[in-house]
């Protein structure tokens, strides 16, 4: 029997449970297959950049956390550094190793949630209850550096809210070989398991060329065997002082994807471990009495920092960066996440734009899926790690 | 650093192919798991303490995660050293809060010491985004989020912490009352 002439249509989501987020796939099925599709999104905006324009500098750090919620912590600092692009400051070495850390363990947790919810729509559950339990093990790290595990808001304009407790560095130590067991685990129960690999392997695959034209970054963009990490190609921080390898892959497939996110936990440990090894002494911020806060015993205790702190709280008041306009990218676990801020020399920014990595992948899911089955969409959307947050903002 | 470039592309093989080898490998992986935990559990139950526990998760309602002490959870308002409250109605808070949950009502204060005070001190907590700039630009101390209690709830839309609430001289919550009279109205 022939299939009949006309191809069904399948609206997939907005809320379908194998789209972690609200999206909604309009899917052109013949059979099982998929012809064509078109990819809805906007169900989840916020107002992000809009919601910035009317909020000073410093008070659009706690929408940041609201972007891509697994990993809050560098879109943080993301923003922070374009905010001190603008100003032309630079943190201090602790700020910075300290900012290093913390980005380097909310990217394992960020991986640690995409495998894990990949695997899972695939019907691996107990490898998503083994990664749940190393991503309490850097929530619990998390917690004890801000205060809070998912809604972080840590970063401040020109350093941190605060710094990282004495004995911070021996929880992460402590915990660093709990988290490798687990991804240790992990790898032995799929990498090389024929169901999940039959899953995967020549799924939603992409060529070079059409990942760069796609504007692809991140592990997506590694899978297909482009060697682009903005922390190696535009290194920011002090991410150049340390040792650590790029992963790429050759097909470009959801099985890719795969092994390089594996891949960059461990290299996201072995990052914080020699993080740990030269975490410099000193101030986490700036001295910059226009900038920052100042210290808690001059507000209490002498009329000049009472002064100051007022002055950078009232409205009309607080930072005021020269007119111009800033771009800067941080590697987020999706890939390039860049804020592109402008001044007008007044204390709210005039423009925030915010460049989410996923945004990409999301518009080149027809792309991925077709010719492909509709079981097939769930692995490739699960592979492409779509965050609502920061899709929408 | 020299920018190192590895290719981690695995190409199954023929014991991929065979499909048990993986499988039972797997399956050992979870059953020791399974073992273990128990074993940990079954020491647990009979007081042994063990290096770890048999599951990272809680017992919740009996049994609470130690929370950090930096979390931040429900507000309070500080005192004095003499039982006055620290609250200088400045409106900092108000100002930095980037929710504007904060609704202060300045006053001349009773204290012919002090000029000003809160007269009212609100907080809409359902709308508070607990990011902690409140505490931070207290330039008194005089609210601080330290009271390690995550659980925030009720039954209606209006969670509005006053200053009697927030100053520990009710803890009674009176959006809680203003349910369980509706409820008492109901039932009679």
């Amino acid at each position: 029997m022939l299939s009949p002439s006309a191809p069904m249509t399948l609206s997939m989501g907005p809320s379908h449970p194998a789209t972690h987020g609200i999206i909604r796939i309009n899917l052109q099925l013949d059979g099982e297959r998929v012809v064509d599709s078109t990819v809805d999104m906007g169900f989840l905006h916020r107002g992000f950049e809009k919601m910035c324009e009317t909020h000073a500098w410093n008070q659009a750090i706690v929408y940041t956390d609201r972007l891509n919620y697994v990993s809050a912590m560098i879109n943080n600092i993301g923003y922070c550094m374009a905010v001190e692009g603008l100003l032309e400051i630079e943190t201090p070495p602790r700020c910075q190793t300290l900012r290093v850390i913390l980005s380097e363990l909310s990217r394992v947790e960020d991986h640690l949630t995409c495998l894990a919810a990949q695997v899972m729509e695939c019907g691996a559950l107990t490898a998503f209850l083994y990664t749940m339990k190393a991503r309490e093990y850097v929530y619990e790290l998390i917690e004890m550096a801000c205060g809070a595990r998912v809604t972080t808001n840590w970063t401040r304009v020109g350093g941190l809210s605060m710094d990282v407790p004495p004995d911070f560095a021996d929880a992460i130590k402590a915990r660093i070989p709990s988290i490798r067991i687990v991804n240790d685990e992990f790898n032995k129960l799929l990498t090389k398991n024929r169901i999940f690999i039959d899953r995967v392997k020549d799924v939603g695959c992409m060529t070079k060329e059409e990942a760069i034209d796609w504007g692809f970054t991140g592990p997506l963009l590694r899978a297909t065997g482009v060697p682009f990490d903005v922390r190696r190609d535009t290194p920011y921080l002090n991410y150049d002082e340390f040792d650590f390898e790029i992963p790429i892959g050759s097909n470009g497939d959801v099985y890719d994807r795969y092994v390089i996110r594996l891949f960059e936990m461990e290299q996201s440990l072995q990052i914080i471990e020699q993080a740990l090894e030269k975490l410099p002494e000193g101030p986490v911020n700036v001295d910059d009495m226009s900038i920052t806060l100042p210290a808690k015993e001059d507000v209490y205790g002498n009329i000049e920092g009472l002064i100051n702190q007022f002055k950078l709280i009232m409205d009309g008041h607080g930072i005021k960066p020269p007119p111009g306009e800033y771009y800067s990218a941080v590697e987020a676990p999706n890939g390039e996440l860049g804020f592109y801020v402008v001044s007008t020399g007044e204390d709210k920014p005039y423009k925030c734009r915010c460049r989410p990595p996923c945004f990409p992948f999301t518009a080149a899911i027809p792309k991925m899926i077709k010719g492909h089955l509709v079981s097939d969409i769930v692995p490739i959307f699960g592979s492409i790690n779509m965050i609502g947050g920061e899709l929408d903002r | 650093m020299q920018k190192k470039v590895t290719n981690v592309t695995i190409n199954p093989g023929l014991k991929e192919d065979i499909y048990y080898v993986e499988v039972f490998r797997g399956l050992w992986i979870t059953n020791r798991h399974f073992v273990v935990n128990m074993w940990r559990h079954t020491l647990r139950l009979f007081g042994i303490k063990t290096k770890e526990k048999g599951a990272v998760t809680y017992q919740y309602p009996e049994e609470r995660r130690p929370i950090h002490h930096r979390w931040r959870g429900r507000h309070r308002l500080t005192r004095k050293q003499d039982g006055s409250m620290r609250c200088t109605a400045c409106m900092l808070c108000e100002t930095i809060c980037p929710c504007n949950c904060i609704h202060i009502v300045p006053g001349e204060s009773p204290n012919p010491n002090v000029e000003k005070f809160p007269e009212q001190f609100n907080i809409d907590v359902l709308r508070c985004c607990f990011c902690g700039y409140c505490a931070e630009a207290c330039p008194k101390d005089a609210i601080r989020m330290d009271l390690l209690e995550p659980e925030i709830s009720g039954y209606t839309r209006d969670i509005i912490f006053t200053k009697d609430f927030l100053l520990g001289v009710t803890d009674d919550r009176p959006w809680e009352n203003a349910r369980l009279e509706a409820a008492y109205e109901e039932d009679k």
